[in-house]
């Protein structure tokens, strides 16, 4: 794969974006309750910005912002943080994912709901992201060319 | 052999075109899924859902309360879906194979 | 006879899409067409179910305090909403492990097209 490390405008500009394409990512995430986005949304902008460094200046640089064995690990805490949620709804007395039980002080009612769909969507967020991002790596990260 | 193929597909698309000829107008608020009550006369969800969704989580999207709190399930399903892809991704591509050996 | 066309030509528009969509995966040989045919499907079923939840003179399902939700008319239907984000995602992770399985096909038998494919693999 031809790497475009003697392009100067590619790496200026990439390197620029990158970073207000991850706030612009994790923007979304929490203003999911009010306007159009959420976990999936989010996440998905979070792995642009990831994916657009690594076509950009090669994999070997990229490991700079985003290390490829934290991929698998990030993952596995979203899908943690999520079930384990629902685990915590059912431990504290009601059923599995009802989020009236959850056990956050000085809230009741429908903002405990608010804060559990807010807990539910970081979760979601985190896991798209390493894995849109390791599968990238997988398919393409081969680095036998820096 | 390829106007078999052709032929096939015109077959089915006209049997598609004349099958949606046969739904509502597109728009329409008084189509069977954007009632109040369906058929069986039990309540319609997606009503049940624009009534009761700033009620009951105090969260003005909607689509956001049904994903992660009406449904919350499926997406629960879901992510394990996108794990497993990645994870089988990684499985498949990364164990050094030779061309006649089985691992 | 004008508003049974200005109700259904959006549906006939994404019906042709899919027959596009499926003419890909059946009629031609190399794998990686196959796949974008099975791409194009997808997406024109997540336009048909999204397309099939509007409203005349609705707004998009996000609370706004000057419009009462006790009318469900003033806002478009938020199910199939959800159900393609699912679709969505479902479909990224299919098209993901598709190439990988793709990748290993070349690695090991050295072409990509379903002939020449299924020779070697005898």
């Amino acid at each position: 794969m031809r790497l475009l490390n003697d392009d100067p405008i590619t790496l200026l500009v990439s390197r620029f974006l990158s970073p207000f394409i991850m706030l612009f990512g994790l923007y979304m995430i929490f203003h999911g309750h009010y306007s159009p986005g959420g976990g999936f949304q989010g996440g998905t902008m979070l792995a642009a910005s990831f994916i657009l460094m690594r076509l950009t200046s090669g994999i070997t640089i990229a490991q700079l912002q985003f290390n490829s064995a934290l991929a698998a690990p990030l993952g596995a805490l979203g899908v943690l943080i999520y079930f384990g949620t629902g685990f915590a709804a059912m431990v504290f007395g009601g059923n599995f994912l009802d989020y009236k039980f959850l056990p956050l002080a000085g809230l009741t009612g429908a903002e405990l709901r608010a804060m559990g769909i807010l807990i539910i969507e970081v979760g979601v967020g985190l896991a798209v992201m390493a894995i849109l991002t390791s599968i990238y790596d997988n398919l393409l990260g081969d680095p036998d060319d820096a | 052999m390829k106007w078999i193929n052709f032929l096939l597909l015109a077959v089915f698309l006209a049997l598609m075109l004349y099958a949606a000829t046969g739904l509502s107008n597109r728009g329409d608020a008084s189509a069977p899924m954007n009632r109040e009550f369906s058929p069986a006369g039990t309540p319609n969800a997606a009503n049940f859902y624009i009534h009761n969704a700033y009620k009951d989580a105090k969260t003005p999207n909607i689509v956001t309360v049904v994903l992660a709190d009406y449904r919350g399930y499926d997406t629960l399903g879901e992510v394990a879906v996108i794990f497993t892809a990645g994870l089988i991704c990684y499985l498949i591509l990364c164990k050094p194979r030779k061309n006649n050996e089985t691992p | 006879m004008l508003d049974f066309f200005l109700g259904h030509y959006a549906y006939w528009f994404i019906l042709a899409l899919l027959t596009i969509g499926l003419y890909g995966m059946i009629a031609k040989k190399n794998l990686v067409k196959k796949l974008v045919g099975m791409t194009i499907l997808q997406s024109s079923i997540i336009l048909f179910w999204v397309s099939s939840s509007s409203k005349w003179n609705a707004t998009v399902p996000v609370i706004d305090p000057n419009i009462p939700d006790a009318v469900a008319a003033n806002y478009i239907n938020p199910l199939p909403h959800t159900l393609m984000l699912t679709a969505i995602v479902v479909g990224v992770a299919t098209l993901g492990v598709a190439i990988a399985l793709l990748i290993i096909i070349y690695r090991d038998y050295q072409t990509l097209d379903e002939n020449v494919l299924i020779d070697r693999m005898k």
